[in-house]
């Protein structure tokens, strides 16, 4: 059994003009140590996604449909009880702005503490312990001093490694890491990534990393999904994916990576851009953008394919694995520039 | 922390240095202290004589310079009415100003924070819409006219409680006398009190409200709820202190601005204090009265924003010890 | 603006995108916003017309009898037909004094917070767009105003003022006084807003291409930032001629106002407190109703502004 298997989740944000759906029929699964990449553009969904694992989108959005099956439960249906005690304790999440995260008028210890004692009955010296351990790996220099500061005595990059122990206090199966590095320094970007990378592999966690860059997907991942405007339409092995993408947005993400690019060049941009969620376009959301456009991609929406270890929701696809003769799509992104 | 106190205790010392210069312009410019002193019977000259003598046209700074001196050693003139030392006559009236405004706190405080929390939590149900509605309307109504209609109501046609005045007093230390420990006290001071209230306790339910429901929005409650926190822990810890913050730095501007509200109720009231005795200083054009409320009054409200100051530099671990935010 | 003048085919555009703006569709939703608009602008007429409707002159002697003094409205017994709503403690009609009333309690209103808004948008302005050291001491100024209560120092003012000149000569110079003293109290309202916007709007790049096209600083602005503060200058503004009216309603109330020949709204109910305890409420309470519903329709106004325009206001 998977430890996270998502089964045709839908959410819908409740809005005066009528309900948006952010996330419709997203079904995907995570075993146990696996690590999950989740890319997109801004506004694709990821991070509706992200939250609505642990149940913790703001309002009015509400999940309206599907399951999120957690070791054998069904978390959309849990109490708010029964949820809070997944939260932080099974299941840890890595917020995106570590400035943000922390609250700035209570100490790390305090932060800490608290997080140990709301799952476990434990004294207060002994929670200490363990966050000092956990600040440890993820090393913070003298932490047993660390502890008593607040949050604005720490630089961003410190910050985000705190939040990762804190991620860590409670030894979870899974982590959900929402763009765990895009609020800071390049340089630091690399060393929380590889800090993450080597905490879930040594503890054998589960990671689902939200991010937009596909770079980072490649480094950290074994399997990548890919999201546009609310839905899933590309999800396989991370190797299969980058180096032979099916979906002809999975390819232009990878085409728009600056190593992709001959120096001196533009950087291959996707043209136009992602539609908001009250004007998806009928059909495939992406065909106004897409070069490989037909006529039924206006207008059906195109069911997942397999091809290879990947599931690809594209008519052209499709066609091409029904009957290669038939379809000669303009082949090769090369020449796409 | 010693480098930001001494700014704040700079920043009041400049404030209360202006406050003298624009009360001894008061005094040297309202009323004529020699009329006080001699009557109009005397000649032109004799009143020369003794303008020179008295040091009344010396340069304005070295009248100045006087004035601060005596101020100093708790000398602001006497009083044409009373014939005491203006100062003494206001500070007999202090403690009862000040139990108003004490008793309004309690009430605002002890309202407020449940009220302003539990809107900002339950902002769709129907006890926090009904606090929103009467807060406004709250908001809407002089202070005047809701101790006026206390009055008409409790005292005038239900007649349960009195209408004027401070009631059975005790002793506590010299002068300062109380109505905290008697029932007659306590009940005098209940009107009084609630009208003082009235215009800042919806003001500080919607403050509350609106900090509280910013911080809620915050990244750092989603954590906290992220980190499978219990819920009350949510709230009265963790988003309550971040709301109390900017609460305190208004909250202390507020406590001055009642000091003002209490001229009001103290009229209405008919109550002792030190507002009812400015006003009937102002009748009488007793000037050294008039100066040394205004000293008196300019200090209480530079020390209660120094106290905010610091507590708030207490509270918040943001400020550092320079005194800037980081 | 001289580029009406010049095009007035956009005219019914500018009418046309006023009545599609979301100002319009959301007044037009929210039925609490139109019942205060009716009543604030029924206020407006009964202020503006005043000397037309009003069924006396409360301010002719001779039209006044004592002997009318204290009759009740018209529901209750002893009342007289000639008086609506009945007649104060010195035999004047109550609907009449109150128009009246009504008429100068906005009249200061409306007046103080002009000045107060030229004041504020004055040296909001100066300070924002000037920045450094002129922008830290105005806002260090304006930090030490509000931190003394306006009801603080327009009391202390007035009441200086009133001992200097005499309660005869002050009675005549009272409306001047509360205007100014109101107005200039309240200054730092404004000043931060708009300061907040200077700061917000003067790095944007038409701010900047307007200076590399070599516009004045004066013309920046007044043509390009200022237009962009009116909305939370409007939320303000409507919240502070409540308050202004307020203020005045305290200050007449203690005797530093509008004398009783002249009664404000505030002065009214003043004059009616010492009658109460006799039975004759409605001296006190009907001018007192009609101050309250006044300040309340513009909170409420203010409030529906700032939830629909939602502008950025400087926070305490």
């Amino acid at each position: 059994m998977a430890l996270l298997e998502v089964n045709n989740l839908e959410v819908s944000f409740g809005l005066r003009q009528g309900a948006v759906k952010a996330l419709r029929n997203v079904s995907f699964t995570v075993e146990r140590g696996e690590r999950v990449g989740i890319v997109g553009e801004s506004g694709a969904g990821k991070s509706v996604a992200a939250f609505s694992i642990l149940n913790l989108i703001s309002r009015p959005g509400e999940i309206t449909d599907g399951e999120i099956l957690f070791e054998g439960q069904n978390l959309a249906t849990l109490s708010d009880k029964q949820m809070r005690s997944i939260r932080g304790n099974r299941i840890a999440m890595i917020f995106q702005d570590p400035m943000m995260t922390l609250n700035p008028v209570l100490t790390l210890g305090q932060q800490m503490v608290e997080c140990l004692q709301a799952h476990r009955k434990i004294s207060t010296a002994d929670a200490r312990a363990i966050a000092i351990e956990k600040l440890r790996q993820v090393q913070i220099p003298s932490p047993e001093t660390r502890i008593d500061q607040y949050p604005h005595e720490l630089s961003g990059g410190m910050r985000q490694r705190i939040i990762i122990a804190i991620a860590l206090l409670l030894d979870p199966v899974l982590i959900i890491a929402d763009e765990p590095t895009t609020a800071l320094d390049v340089t630091i970007q690399a060393e929380i990534m590889e800090l993450l990378l080597n905490l879930c592999d040594s503890n054998n966690v589960g990671l689902i990393l939200i991010t937009h860059d596909l770079g980072v997907v490649s480094q950290i991942t074994q399997k990548a999904i890919v999201m546009y405007a609310g839905r899933i339409i590309e999800q396989g092995p991370t190797k299969e994916i980058i180096n032979d993408a099916q979906h002809p947005y999975t390819q232009g993400l990878i085409n728009a990576l600056p190593q992709q690019t001959v120096p001196g060049q533009r950087l291959n941009q996707i043209p136009g851009s992602m539609p908001s969620l009250q004007a998806i376009p009928s059909g495939c959301a992406f065909n106004p953008r897409c070069d490989f456009v037909m006529d039924e991609c206006k207008t059906r929406l195109p069911e997942f394919t397999r091809s290879g270890g990947c599931s690809v929701a594209c008519h052209m696809v499709r066609a091409m694995k029904q009957n290669p003769e038939t379809v000669q799509p303009v082949d090769s992104s090369e020449e796409v520039k | 922390m010693i480098a930001f106190v001494i700014r704040r205790l700079i920043q009041a010392m400049i404030v209360m240095f202006v406050i003298s210069l624009l009360s001894f312009s008061i005094q040297d410019n309202l009323g004529d202290p020699l009329r006080e002193l001699v009557g109009q019977s005397v000649s032109e000259q004799e009143r020369q004589e003794l303008r020179d003598e008295l040091g009344l046209n010396d340069p304005f700074l070295t009248q100045y310079l006087r004035f601060a001196g005596k101020a100093l050693q708790g000398d602001l003139g006497t009083s044409y009415f009373f014939k005491e030392p203006a100062l003494d006559v206001i500070l007999k009236k202090l403690p009862a100003t000040l139990e108003l405004v004490f008793g309004a706190t309690l009430i605002i405080v002890c309202l407020s924070v449940p009220l302003g929390v539990y809107s900002a939590i339950n902002p769709r149900s129907l006890l926090s819409k009904t606090v929103m509605g009467l807060s406004i309307v709250g908001i809407s109504i002089p202070v005047f006219l809701t101790a006026i209609m206390l009055i008409y109501l409790f005292a005038v046609e239900l007649a349960w409680l009195p209408s004027y005045g401070r009631g059975e007093t005790v002793p506590v230390y010299g002068s300062w006398e109380t109505g905290f420990f008697t029932v007659d006290g306590l009940l005098h001071l209940l009107l009084p009190c609630v009208s003082l209230a009235s215009i800042m306790l919806p003001l500080f339910i919607r403050l509350i409200r609106a900090e509280m429901m910013e911080v809620l929005e915050s990244e750092y409650i989603k954590f906290a709820k992220a980190k499978g926190l219990p819920l009350k822990r949510i709230y009265f810890l963790h988003a309550l202190k971040n709301t109390m913050l900017p609460v305190i730095t208004v909250g202390g501007v507020q406590i001055g601005t009642m000091v003002a509200y209490t001229i009001l109720t103290e009229t209405v009231f008919q109550w002792p204090g030190m507002g009812f005795l400015f006003l009937e200083a102002v009748n009488r054009v007793d000037t050294p009265l008039i100066v040394a409320y205004l000293i008196v009054v300019g200090a209480i409200f530079v020390i209660t924003n120094t106290l905010v100051d610091l507590i708030y530099g207490l509270v918040n671990p943001t400020v550092k010890l320079a005194g800037g935010k980081s | 603006m001289s580029s009406d003048v010049l095009a007035p085919a956009a005219a019914p555009s500018r009418w046309q995108r006023f009545k599609d703006s979301q100002l319009v569709h959301s007044f037009s939703r929210d039925k609490l916003a139109m019942v205060s608009f009716t009543i604030f602008v029924l206020y407006l007429l009964a202020a503006l017309l005043a000397p037309l409707i009003a069924p006396y002159n409360p301010y002719d002697p001779s039209a006044i009898d004592i002997m009318d003094s204290e009759i009740p409205p018209a529901w209750q017994e002893e009342a007289d037909e000639r008086f609506a709503l009945g007649t104060d403690a010195q035999g004047r009609d109550m609907l009449s004094t109150m128009l009246y009333g009504t008429r100068i309690s906005l009249m200061i209103g409306i007046c103080a917070v002009m000045l107060q808004m030229f004041l504020g948008v004055m040296i909001g302005l100066t300070a924002g767009y000037f920045g450094g050291r002129i922008d830290s001491f105005l806002m260090r100024l304006a930090d030490i105003q509000l931190s003394f209560s306006t009801m603080m120092v327009a009391i202390v003012v007035l009441a200086v003022f009133q001992a200097a000149f005499g309660a005869e000569l002050y009675a005549d110079l009272a409306i001047f006084m509360l205007i100014l003293v109101i107005g200039i109290a309240e200054w730092p309202q404004y000043a931060r807003t708009v300061r907040a916007s200077v700061l917000a709007e003067k790095h944007k790049e038409y701010v900047d291409a307007a200076r590399v096209m070599g516009f004045k600083s004066s013309r920046i602005m007044w043509r390009h930032i200022l237009p962009n503060t009116l909305s939370p200058i409007l939320v303000i503004s409507t919240v502070q001629v409540a308050n202004a009216i307020i203020s005045e309603a305290s200050l007449s109330f203690l005797g530093l106002g509008m004398p009783v020949s002249q009664p404000s709204l505030g002065s009214l109910i003043s004059s009616g407190f010492e009658y109460i305890f006799s039975g004759s409420w409605w001296i006190t309470v009907i001018p007192g109703i009609v101050l309250v519903v006044l300040v309340l329709v513009m909170n409420l106004l203010g409030d529906w502004l700032r939830d629909v325009l939602n502008p950025k206001l400087y926070k305490g």
